[in-house]
């Protein structure tokens, strides 16, 4: 599939077009071309302004390299990726501050994104030091916390007195306080119990509200996308299968895949 | 009666972690236990194998076929575990060793318990392949756990586990690393595991809407307490517990 058309009007922040990746995989034998394999394959994925967008895909579906891509943490093969208008285009020594200043990401797992042995408030700070950013770093980290829902004595904690939720809170107010237009999530609730992921899904529903802010999702759990975001995108093999508003993917699937994979999606029995 | 627990309580260095916990499992029975991170769901399957961490301090009784598990010595333990209990982790590439063939792992509490010739191990491994659905079973047993897939990993390990034909097969959540489309298979095979060797099951997770797939009745805990009690279809008809409620609600916002 190519572009998908919106019924949205409000400007592309994000676009990824025709993007091509390939990996080479360890040869068998010394001396002999290393297969490839294509981790994308002319993928074009548009994000508006304001909205909010989920990648779904298993594993190997590709999904973490487009991420990368249209991070310009990689260098696809082919195609082209814009933040804003603006091309994004690795290059060696290029920090691509003008980005970062415009992103915020948060991770799967928050054992191991956060530094134990910086307090939290160094840690929530840091994108505000790396960023070269004016103003009160200090007040500006105390009202992040504050914001995403941790006790005000938080900076002053190490990571380690905290629970996998609230670990996950401190993750967001690190890839949020320096006030990003994109806040883009990597398995963001995988690793929290079901409890603790409702929780963070309203809390990310509500900053997105307070902060206007695009949010661009991956995750292997279709369970999670409805209450995430507006529009689904469905991945597999290096290529988008299907894609649309959530409702209407989520309801009435067109595509093979899309159909299993929500089957696949365990439920409770109807009572 | 596979397993009975009676008035257990496990505090780590003086902090309580299960307090008064009593729950039995029958011969065969499929019994799921669920509750938030920290409700000690993982504590009691380690209780029941007599794995507790060093400094717990341990009152009340586990009895695994009849025999008290917090009344043996280290050896015993040894032998209890995989001769009577086998147990499957939530993530097969950190149980299974990088460096042996799945077949060796597959069979490596029968050969400790029964000392196998080479023919009979290899026999044993295809057998066990068999049962646990490893297709293409000559090239699984002589891969390594990197060369194949999460689904493959996690059948060795269940294999490994059922080799011995233990009465109880603990799985602490087994599926949650896996692609929702392998889950499935693996949900499948536990119940197909239940069905045909009559094995009593406890299955540990955190998510109501996979333990509704296997168990016939489930336990919720809630910080270290057994807070409701029943057959799948009633807890789901008429939860009490506020924490039920939360794990209904949660698995119930889902796409059907």
């Amino acid at each position: 599939m190519s572009e998908q058309g919106t019924e949205r009007r409000d400007p592309v922040l994000l676009e990824g077009r025709a993007l091509v990746k390939r990996y080479r995989q360890p040869s068998e034998r010394l001396f002999r071309r290393e297969p490839e394999t294509v981790a994308l394959n002319r993928v074009s994925l548009a994000v508006r302004e304001g909205e909010s967008v989920a990648i779904v895909g298993e594993s190997g579906s590709g999904k973490t390299t487009l991420l990368k891509q249209l991070l310009g943490l990689e260098t696809p093969d082919a195609g082209e990726v814009r933040f804003a208008g603006t091309p994004v285009v690795p290059r060696r020594g290029d920090r691509m501050l003008w980005l970062r200043r415009n992103t915020g990401i948060v991770f799967q797992d928050p054992y191991s994104s956060l530094n134990p042995r910086m307090p939290v408030g160094a840690i929530v700070a840091e994108p505000l030091g790396a960023l070269d950013l004016p103003g009160d770093h200090r007040a500006l980290v105390i009202e992040m916390l504050e914001r995403v829902g941790l006790p005000a004595d938080t900076a002053e904690r190490y990571p380690n007195e905290f629970s996998g939720g609230q670990r996950q809170r401190i993750a967001l107010a690190r890839a949020l306080v320096h006030g990003p237009r994109l806040l883009v999530g990597d398995e963001p609730v995988s690793a929290l119990d079901v409890l603790v992921r409702q929780r963070i899904l309203a809390q990310l529903t509500e900053l997105r509200q307070e902060m206007g802010l695009t949010l661009l999702t991956v995750t292997h759990d279709l369970g999670i996308v409805r209450q995430l975001a507006e529009r689904l995108v469905v991945m597999r093999r290096g290529e988008i299968v299907e894609a649309g508003p959530i409702e209407d993917v989520l309801t009435r699937p067109e595509h093979p895949y899309t159909q299993q994979l929500i089957a696949a999606v365990p439920t409770l029995p109807r009572r | 009666m596979t397993l009975s627990v009676e008035q257990l309580s496990v505090s780590i260095n003086d902090r309580p972690v299960l307090r008064d916990l009593t729950f039995a499992l029958a011969d065969g029975e499929r019994l799921g236990v669920i509750g938030g991170s920290g409700s000690g769901k993982t504590l009691t399957a380690l209780a029941v194998q007599g794995l507790l961490p060093r400094g717990a301090t341990v009152s009340g009784r586990i009895l695994l076929d009849g025999v008290d598990v917090l009344a043996l010595d280290d050896a015993e333990l040894a032998k209890l575990r995989g001769d009577r209990v086998g147990m499957v982790f939530q993530e097969p590439k950190t149980a299974l060793n990088p460096l042996h063939r799945l077949g060796r792992q597959m069979t490596e509490s029968l050969h400790l318990h029964y000392r196998l010739s080479r023919g009979q191990r290899r026999e044993a491994a295809e057998e066990l392949a068999r049962r646990v659905g490893l297709d293409d079973s000559a090239r699984m047993l002589r891969s390594y756990p990197h060369q194949v897939s999460g689904g493959q990993r996690q059948r060795a390990a269940i294999a490994a586990a059922i080799a011995a034909n233990p009465t109880l097969l603990i799985a602490d959540e087994p599926t949650t690393a896996l692609d929702v489309t392998v889950q499935q298979g693996v949900l499948r095979l536990f119940l197909e595991l239940s069905e045909t060797q009559g094995q009593a099951l406890l299955f540990i997770s955190h998510d109501l809407a996979v333990v509704a797939e296997v168990a016939e009745r489930v336990i919720v805990l809630d910080r270290g307490e057994l807070v409701e009690e029943g057959r799948i279809e009633d807890i789901l008809a008429t939860p009490r517990h506020p924490v039920t409620r939360a794990l209904i609600e949660a698995a119930d916002g889902r796409p059907a």
